[in-house]
């Protein structure tokens, strides 16, 4: 266990070195990241003010607690071991990877941590100022930010485990950019980032209580704004517990076949 | 004449290329079609709560969206894979044997590359353009029509200058690759009618990222909400970035080292 810690601790400190050395790169990249929401957040409030100021049981302050919301959720779960993993087999880079000790699933975990410890205050910020710019309506209730803090590390750990599934899909084909195209428009309608689930059609809301979208984003968010009540709460912790266990299951048998189809350049 | 000339032969280079990778042809497709469903879906979402979104109906939303992704397509098309080609050249050294041709430079340039099934964007763009006018129908007379394309036109032409700005950037930084994401993180915006976002966003979107020019412009010209004064704006914005975008790459280009010299 402790020798675990120590990889982690050594894994951060390349990781820190890495975002350092690409500052500005880091810098474009988050005008992306705070843009999306933002643009939602417009939109959904123009529909509110084009109806009256309400729309779902939603004003323009609810909307924009909610957008808000999700940008930080969705900085804290992100990940980009998609575009990582295709690099790496591509390039053969996975060889060196393998050679070590130690699951390389753990690297990835600590880089990406590392990572956000530097853009999540960057992010804290364009999220002040934001809240600043749209007047949020945030007036959660005592329990369920106590209850966010696990929903989001729960939220991380699914993502995370999904999308590095996901990324064994770079095994098997070098067309990855169109498996992950389909992979975010999916996620960008259920897991709410398009709008919040309630403004769904029906068909499509209770699709989005199927699949595990909702679990990364849309259910944290909820919790911290004091939308859920204990009860739905609880179901919301079960099903993500449910997904992890499910997508550690299915990421243990891939993984197994895909090292089977794994040929190095120059082995 | 010439220029013509010089640009069939390198489309033609191009497709030749391309059809060599026909199997890129479904997968862009493909990818092409997700992005739509995506543009519409989200749209029909929205319209699904709301009549009018800051003015705008359903049909010119969806007009603005066919050119959003005529502009989008034609940049990733033509300008883009040009100017990356123009970044990697200044870096390795290779843009010695452009400037050498007996053809001016920034034209070269802007023919070196294309990304022929990108094309397939700017076809989905037109037939949903074509989509929403069917649904305004009447609405749309020869006036707007004709405005509408000449502000399509200065939109391209600004956008395009914009670009080569950037990307002469890379005469002094070397390195400006991520510069140009810039411009495709920002172009999200213009999915939306730019009088949504609030003040400081709408200047950022007409006047630094020239978004609103190419996208919302020609789209209000076809629904008929804008008269020739802001045309004749627009059409003064593309004359000046295309004449400051040559001075820029005119003096870019001298400060252009070689890889061998």
């Amino acid at each position: 266990m402790n020798g675990l810690l120590g990889v982690y601790l050594q894994q951060w400190k390349i990781s820190l070195a890495e975002t350092f050395q690409y500052r500005a790169a880091m810098a474009i990249w988050l005008i992306g990241h705070v843009l999306e929401p933002l643009l939602y957040l417009v939109v959904w409030s123009a529909v509110a003010g084009a109806n009256g100021g309400r729309v779902g049981g939603m004003g323009r302050g609810d909307f924009a607690a909610y957008f808000i919301a999700l940008l930080l959720v969705n900085h804290v779960t992100y990940t980009w071991i998609m575009w990582e993993m295709e690099h790496r087999i591509r390039h053969g880079a996975l060889s060196f990877a393998l050679l070590k000790p130690l699951h390389p699933v753990h690297a990835d975990i600590a880089a990406n941590l590392a990572s956000k410890l530097i853009t999540f205050p960057v992010i804290l910020l364009a999220a002040g100022a934001l809240a600043l710019l749209f007047k949020p309506a945030f007036h959660p209730s005592s329990w369920s930010v106590l209850a966010f803090l696990p929903s989001l590390l729960l939220a991380f750990l699914l993502r995370f485990a999904l999308e590095w599934v996901l990324a064994l899909a770079a095994f098997w084909t070098t067309r990855i950019g169109a498996v992950n195209q389909a992979y975010f428009v999916t996620a960008l309608f259920f897991s709410g980032q398009i709008a919040p689930l309630a403004l769904l059609p029906s068909p499509m809301a209770f699709l989005s209580k199927i699949l595990p979208f909702r679990w990364t984003a849309g259910f944290p968010v909820d919790l911290l704004l004091g939308r859920l009540d204990p009860h739905e709460a609880l179901h919301g912790f079960l099903a993500q517990g449910a997904w992890i266990l499910g997508i550690l299951l299915v990421a243990r048998v891939l993984w197994r076949a895909a090292l089977r189809r794994y040929s190095a350049v120059g082995s | 004449m010439r220029i013509l000339r010089l640009l069939a032969i390198h489309l033609r280079l191009a497709l030749s290329g391309a059809l060599a990778y026909r199997a890129d042809f479904l997968i862009h497709l493909f990818e092409s079609l997700l992005e739509f469903g995506t543009g519409l879906g989200g749209l029909a979402l929205v319209f699904s709560h709301t009549q009018t979104l800051g003015g705008w109906s359903a049909p010119e939303v969806v007009a603005l969206t066919g050119v959003f992704f005529i502009v989008g397509g034609a940049v990733r098309f033509a300008v883009q894979p040009a100017m990356e080609s123009l970044i990697e050249s200044v870096r390795d050294g290779t843009l010695d044997f452009t400037l050498v041709k007996p053809v001016d430079s920034q034209v070269l340039v802007g023919l070196k590359r294309f990304e022929i099934w990108k094309l397939v964007d700017v076809l989905m763009g037109l037939a949903v353009l074509a989509v929403a006018l069917w649904k305004l129908g009447a609405a749309v007379g020869l006036g707007d029509a004709l405005r509408f394309a000449v502000a399509l036109a200065a939109g391209g032409a600004i956008v395009y200058s914009f670009w080569l700005m950037l990307a002469t950037l890379s005469f002094w930084f070397v390195r400006v690759e991520n510069i140009l994401v810039i411009f495709q993180s920002l172009y999200e915006a213009g999915r939306w009618p730019v009088n949504l976002y609030p003040g400081w966003l709408r200047f950022l979107l007409t006047f630094l990222v020239p978004v609103a020019f190419a996208t919302t412009v020609p789209a209000e010209a076809l629904s008929g909400r804008i008269g020739w004064e802001k045309i004749l704006l627009s059409l003064g914005v593309a004359a000046g970035m295309l004449v400051l975008s040559r001075l820029f790459w005119k003096i870019g280009s001298r400060h252009y080292s070689g890889a061998s010299a």
